[in-house]
């Protein structure tokens, strides 16, 4: 990253232009509205920057499940350690899965116990590490939204145009829209508004979403990760809700087109199809996830290994999947800062950079005995 | 067929090798290819009167003045880092300046060294001299003696190339009394420049970020800026150097053993454009990440700026800045102003830093 990225940047944290934001959200706010941030990043910057103590107390902010850590199902967590810990097997993964608790350990423990696993930054290293060991099967852990789809698509094809036979992954992609869709269609749904997932836009555009936004009257604003970017985000929102609007809007055209990344979105369609998939702590969702392309299934891990049968045990405390849902928020689970805590975590909102709950004590947000006037203080 | 033996010149035995290039499991047996190494290696960069001696121990003085009311103050730390080189310092440099600030942040004048060595078999002995000649450079600056040092070899596998475990040795005078518990409730808090450099250097000659930056680590004996600071506040509280665990660990800790709240304000805080770049892009708040030459001061509030002033003036703190003050407050906790105008928690690092996925 160069200066003058760095220096953009900083507009985008310019308090005097995220002041004057907040006074206009303040001044044209009437009445109490829940609105979703569907991403992960933007809870943690939200919390991070202090945002939420600056709406207006009537603004709702709801956290959904756009964190890729939290809603990867159970089960394949506990593939993902049943394949790390055979022999002759190097497992890579994305540094934010390491501590993500199967149903009796995690990545972390299974390391120390002798288990190949590495962090990597792209799954294009795992390519690498897998030529360099050629008598290694290399599993790289697909996980993610459509914002790690084309990279990870585009390990399968490079895997491929090098013959590598001892290349597969371990595919759990998740979508956005259909989690709209069922965040909204069910039947204790309060969300009002949506901040859609900037990243994730930048990949898909956000030509999904006008339907969306028609068939639940819905405004969608799509939203990026800096203070202004996230204020910008929930004034367009709000400006709608008052004047009875629910259109799709681009709060962060600086990233996003309407029409996003076709290149990628190729890359996708090509190594990818939609399927259903489990959504940890949520359950199933019809269309929602991507799986290997049949001609890909070499390289499709869950064929390549055999695993055992699965037995998932999770926590009986955990309301993980009320929090990605927006049904309830970190506080109110009797564990939240507890028995769960960074060291201890009992679910994946715990863990990721990403969670709500790992979000909501990193920075303190209702911490038994903070109370709001000593933060003023 | 006849055997020539006007060529044959009886039986011999081989030359023995004379391992002049690697480390070998025989420099570390205590025989003539230790005694070899030391004579080579070690002796030559750390000759000193103790040292030079040849015993099993050292014998050193302390200062001669003041000893009735004087301590003896010990710091030890091992040393561990891949890659043993990084930008703007390697192992040996991290060894002396670590253990010398570990000591100097009590206030202490840091005196004397010692060094315990393992290497990993195969270690090339012109590393081995590098890295020694840097911890000589380093110690010279801080005015330092490595009186005493002791090497082991491990076989291939067993080490990561060096590992370097130094003791330190200051004197302290009685007058000066500094601490993580001596933080008072309108104190100004002051580190001694930018923040994270030392961890994202390293992670960067790793090779593992995925991009480059131009980040160099702030390792460095922070022994005189520590004088500076004494002399232009006798009352100053509380001097850490924040490493691994970065400012808000460091924080965290004092904020507990003093019984105080502290508060931060985000924009005053001094970090490197590329530093915190390369945070943003990994998801690390700078805050966490370690550094190796940079000291949180806490002192009156009245005294900050003559403070601040005159570290300014030094080598290693011309980018010195107030970053926060002491609180009656929410005691245990470090808070965060945002540039928002919100606040946030600074809460100690659970583990190990991750990057994000996205």
């Amino acid at each position: 990253m160069t200066s003058d990225t760095f220096s953009m940047l900083n507009q985008f944290r310019n308090a005097n232009l995220v002041k004057a934001g907040i006074s206009e959200i303040h001044r044209i706010t009437t009445r109490h509205w829940a609105i979703m941030e569907i991403c992960g990043g933007q809870t943690h910057a939200i919390l991070r920057y202090g945002l939420d103590e600056l709406l207006p107390e009537n603004i709702e902010l709801v956290h959904g499940p756009g964190c890729p850590v939290c809603v990867t199902p159970l089960e394949l967590i506990d593939k993902a350690l049943a394949i790390a810990a055979q022999p002759n097997v190097i497992f890579t993964t994305f540094g934010d899965m390491m501590r993500v608790p199967g149903s009796s350990r995690d990545l972390f423990s299974l390391k120390a116990e002798g288990a190949q696993v590495r962090i990597v930054y792209s799954p294009l290293d795992a390519i690498k590490i897998a030529v360099e060991n050629p008598d290694k099967q290399v599993v790289f852990f697909a996980i993610g939204f459509e914002t790690t789809a084309p990279v990870n698509a585009m390990s399968v094809l490079q895997a491929k145009n090098l013959g590598l036979k001892n290349f597969s992954i371990l595919v759990s992609q998740v979508c956005v829209p259909p989690a709209m869709h069922a965040i909204l269609g069910a039947p204790q749904n309060r969300v009002q508004g949506f901040l859609a997932a900037g990243h994730v836009c930048s990949v898909m555009g956000y030509w999904e979403y006008p339907p969306i936004a028609e068939k639940y009257n819905i405004p969608i604003v799509v939203t990026g990760f800096e203070p202004l970017d996230l204020v910008e985000g929930i004034l367009f929102t709000i400006r709608q809700l008052e004047t009875g609007k629910h259109v799709v809007e681009n709060a962060y055209s600086r990233v996003v087109s309407e029409n996003g990344n076709l290149p990628a979105q190729e890359m996708i369609r090509l190594v990818f199809e939609p399927c259903d998939r489990s959504w940890r702590g949520i359950g199933e969702i019809p269309m929602s996830g991507l799986g290997l392309r049949k001609e890909f299934n070499n390289y499709n891990a869950e064929s390549r290994f055999e695993i055992g049968n699965i037995q998932t045990k999770e926590s009986d405390i955990c309301i993980a999947g009320q929090i990605l849902q927006g049904i309830k928020k970190p506080p109110e689970c009797p564990a939240f800062g507890t028995i769960c805590n960074q060291d201890h975590p009992l679910g994946a909102t715990m863990v990721s950079s990403e969670g709500a709950c790992a979000a909501y004590l990193r920075y303190g947000r209702a911490r038994k005995g903070i109370s709001e006037n000593q933060y003023a203080s | 067929m006849p055997v020539n033996l006007s060529s044959f010149e009886g039986p011999v035995c081989p030359v023995p090798i004379y391992h002049r290039d690697q480390i070998v499991m025989g420099h570390g047996s205590g025989g003539r290819m230790t005694a070899d190494l030391i004579r080579d290696i070690f002796q030559p960069a750390f000759s000193n009167p103790s040292l030079d001696e040849g015993n099993d121990f050292a014998s050193v003085s302390v200062p001669t003045f003041n000893t009735s009311n004087g301590r003896l103050i010990v710091s030890v730390d091992s040393h561990i880092v891949k890659p043993v080189f990084f930008p703007g310092g390697d192992i040996g440099r991290l060894a002396i300046c670590g253990t010398v600030n570990d000591v100097a942040v009590s206030g202490a004048k840091p005196l004397y060294i010692t060094a315990g060595f393992i290497l990993e078999e195969g270690l090339p002995i012109s590393t081995l001299q590098s890295i020694v000649q840097s911890m000589k450079s380093a110690a010279d600056e801080a005015g330092v003696n490595v009186v005493a040092g002791d090497t082991k070899v491990v076989e291939k596998g067993g080490a990561d190339q060096i590992f370097i475990t130094t003791t330190g040795f200051g004197w302290l005078d009685s007058t000066i009394q500094i601490g993580g518990q001596y933080a008072r409730p309108g104190d100004s808090i002051l580190v001694s420049g930018t923040l994270g450099d030392h961890g994202i250097a390293v992670l960067s000659a790793r090779g593992e970020l995925g991009f480059e930056t131009s980040v160099c680590s702030d390792t460095a004996p922070l022994n005189h800026l520590v004088d500076t600071i004494l002399q232009a506040s006798p009352h100053t509280h509380v001097l850490r150097d924040p490493t691994r665990g970065g400012v808000a660990t460091t924080l965290n800790e004092i904020a507990n053993q003093s019984h105080v709240g502290i508060t931060l304000v985000e924009e005053s805080i001094p970090l490197n454009p590329a530093t915190r770049s390369a945070c943003d892009m990994l998801g690390f708040d700078p805050l966490y990440v370690a550094n190796e030459g940079k000291l949180i001061v806490i002192v009156p509030q009245e005294e900050a700026q003559i403070v601040l002033n005159s570290m300014k003036q030094t080598k290693y703190g011309k980018d010195s800045a107030i970053i926060g003050q002491i609180t009656s407050n929410h005691p245990g906790q470090v808070l965060m102003q945002t540039p928002i105008g919100g606040t946030r928690l600074l809460d100690v690092l659970a583990g190990e830093m991750l990057p994000r996925i996205c």
